[in-house]
């Protein structure tokens, strides 16, 4: 199949139009993640005890960049539904271009939603006084893009498999909520007891909070960076082709 | 090649039931052909093969020169569709849904706003391009995706009951577009409908299809006069004394109905006969028979809206999407 840039384009910029015509999806959106950082920033900063040398602020804000680029790609990648639903992805099936392109499009556009998130949140957290070295911000990003893809492309998978829209509600609660609990995004893993490690480490989500920890904080994560890193490739391009073939199959 | 559409014994079945069955068909080139049936007939699980979306059984067609089976590309580029369902993004605007479509189908980046600016003023929507789509009223919806359909110079336009669930003066409106069209855009234009008078009215030639067959096929007007069955009505003073003249006939609200073969021909000598009578014609009228009548005499039965059975929804659901 090949792949037409041209329509690779138009698929992401829809994607990026309608996340910032959608003001109150914005609000929506950023609201949960502002909810954690203050009202449990707040209240949990005496009772976890996350290392020495590290305030609490530091050690969730990259757990909260996390949460938003899960929850917007994840979003993002699943609204495929909602097209299918609403006649226009039938628009974009008939037309004579490949789906990977379609594909591509969408998950580029999704994960460009969730960066903006992530960027956001960052911008937020520099507010509320945790501090981000311009080294850590260069790098910080592209780390983000990665994540997201991976998310975006989990989202398409499951939307392909899914037949109805009422399923939407059962992912949040059941995939992607555990996503966010069992990762180290508001606790230090290494705190936690074994039986609890196992579902840590099988959770994706896990090695995008550790990577971006590791940048942001400059050293501080419970996993070493490389291994992290390793595995937020590996997964996103696994789902980024498990997404892709997906969505090609589907009628 | 002067047929644009030819189709070869095209069948397709799900599960055990026959939606298009073995179905041969040609559609000439800047025809305005209709597809006329009820509800299940078969008419959009045929338009889906004849586009491409989906996959004949057995049997192909040929849509532009290209096989649909081997040639789907080609045949997609070649081809414009409206939907039954609407199929915009409300949360775009009118033109961006253009812009949109325009990309998809590949159409030169430097003709595009052109093309587009183009298709906006045939469907007399300009001034409302810029407003999100789902501010849009359920005519102008219509009107877009026949505009989205024609940004990319399609041979062949399919309309899937393009006037499905608009009210009667919006209807006449899209009928009045697709009329426009047909002679502004030189194009051949295939609709699927199960409103008589928009077969009627608007096509060239008509196949009337019923449970995945075509059961005739020609001219609205040559399908209604095959019936041999016009009235010519009377409305008289003395409709007692017609009786006896004329003891075929039937009577109704005071008037009299009767069966000719070619109304038009017979009336004159109809009126004579009543004049010489001195039977008082108030009132001459002829009736022809609609594609209803016709429909009714192939099949027994009427075209009506609510045709759903259990078999009937099967394949609406199928053939539907």
């Amino acid at each position: 199949m090949d792949i037409e840039l041209d329509a690779v384009y138009i698929v992401w910029l829809r994607e990026v139009k309608k996340y910032f015509r959608a003001k109150e999806r914005i609000l929506g959106s950023l609201a949960m993640p502002i909810f954690w950082f203050l009202i449990f920033g707040s209240s949990m900063r005496f009772t976890v005890n996350v290392g020495s040398n590290i305030d609490y602020s530091t050690f969730l804000a990259p757990g909260i960049i996390a949460m938003a680029l899960l929850f917007t790609s994840i979003f993002s990648g699943v609204s495929v539904i909602w097209d299918r639903e609403f006649g226009f992805l039938k628009e974009m099936l008939v037309a004579p271009i490949s789906r990977l392109s379609i594909v591509i499009g969408r998950s580029l556009g999704g994960a460009t939603t969730a960066v903006i998130q992530g960027i956001i949140i960052m911008i937020l957290s520099i507010l509320l006084g945790v501090k981000f070295s311009l080294f850590s911000i260069v790098i910080l990003i592209p780390l983000m893009v990665l994540i997201s893809l991976g998310f975006v492309s989990l989202g398409i998978t499951i939307a392909s498999l899914m037949e109805t829209v009422e399923g939407f509600q059962l992912i949040m609660n059941f995939i992607v909520m555990p996503m966010f609990f069992l990762s180290g995004a508001l606790f230090q893993i290494s705190n936690l007891p074994n039986i609890f490690k196992i579902f840590v480490y099988i959770d994706p989500m896990t090695y995008g909070v550790e990577a971006l920890r590791y940048i942001s904080t400059g050293g501080f994560s419970s996993i070493p960076f490389y291994v992290s890193l390793s595995f937020v490739v590996v997964f996103s391009a696994v789902t980024s082709i498990i997404g892709a073939y997906a969505f090609s199959r589907r009628k | 090649m002067n047929n644009v559409i030819e189709t070869k014994n095209i069948t397709k079945n799900f599960d055990e039931l026959v939606a298009v069955n073995s179905v041969n068909l040609k559609i000439k080139r800047g025809e305005l052909f209709g597809l006329l049936g009820p509800n299940g007939a078969g008419k959009t699980t045929l338009l889906s093969m004849l586009s491409t979306i989906l996959k004949p059984t057995s049997g192909t067609a040929k849509v532009n020169g290209y096989d649909i089976i081997k040639k789907p590309n080609e045949v997609r580029k070649s081809i414009g569709i409206v939907f039954q369902d609407p199929s915009l993004d409300d949360r775009l605007t009118g033109r961006e849904n253009l812009q949109m479509h325009a990309a998809l189908y590949k159409v030169p980046k430097n003709v595009r706003e052109k093309r587009i600016d183009e298709v906006l003023e045939l469907v007399e929507l300009k001034d409302k391009a810029n407003s999100l789509v789902r501010t849009y009223s359920g005519g102008m919806k219509r009107r877009i995706e026949i505009a989205r359909g024609l940004i990319h110079y399609p041979r062949i336009l399919f309309l899937d009951e393009p006037t499905l669930g608009l009210d009667p003066q919006t209807r006449e409106h899209v009928w009045e577009y697709i009329k426009q069209l047909a002679k502004r855009e030189k194009i051949t234009i295939v609709l699927t409908t199960h409103y008589m008078e928009e077969a009627d009215l608007l096509c060239d030639r008509v196949a009337i299809i019923d449970y995945g067959k075509i059961i005739a096929l020609n001219t609205p007007s040559n399908l209604k006069n095959s019936l041999e069955g016009d009235s010519v009505i009377l409305n008289l003073k003395d409709s007692e004394k017609a009786k006896k003249i004329f003891p075929k006939a039937k009577y109704f609200d005071g008037k009299i109905s009767l069966s000719v073969k070619n109304a038009e021909k017979e009336i004159a000598g109809i009126l004579d006969i009543a004049k010489k009578k001195k039977l008082g014609v108030l009132e001459a009228s002829i009736r022809k028979p609609s594609l209803n009548d016709v429909f009714l005499h192939l099949t027994g039965r009427e075209i009506r809206e609510e045709v759903a059975d259990n078999r009937e929804r099967m394949r609406r659901r199928f053939g539907g999407h």
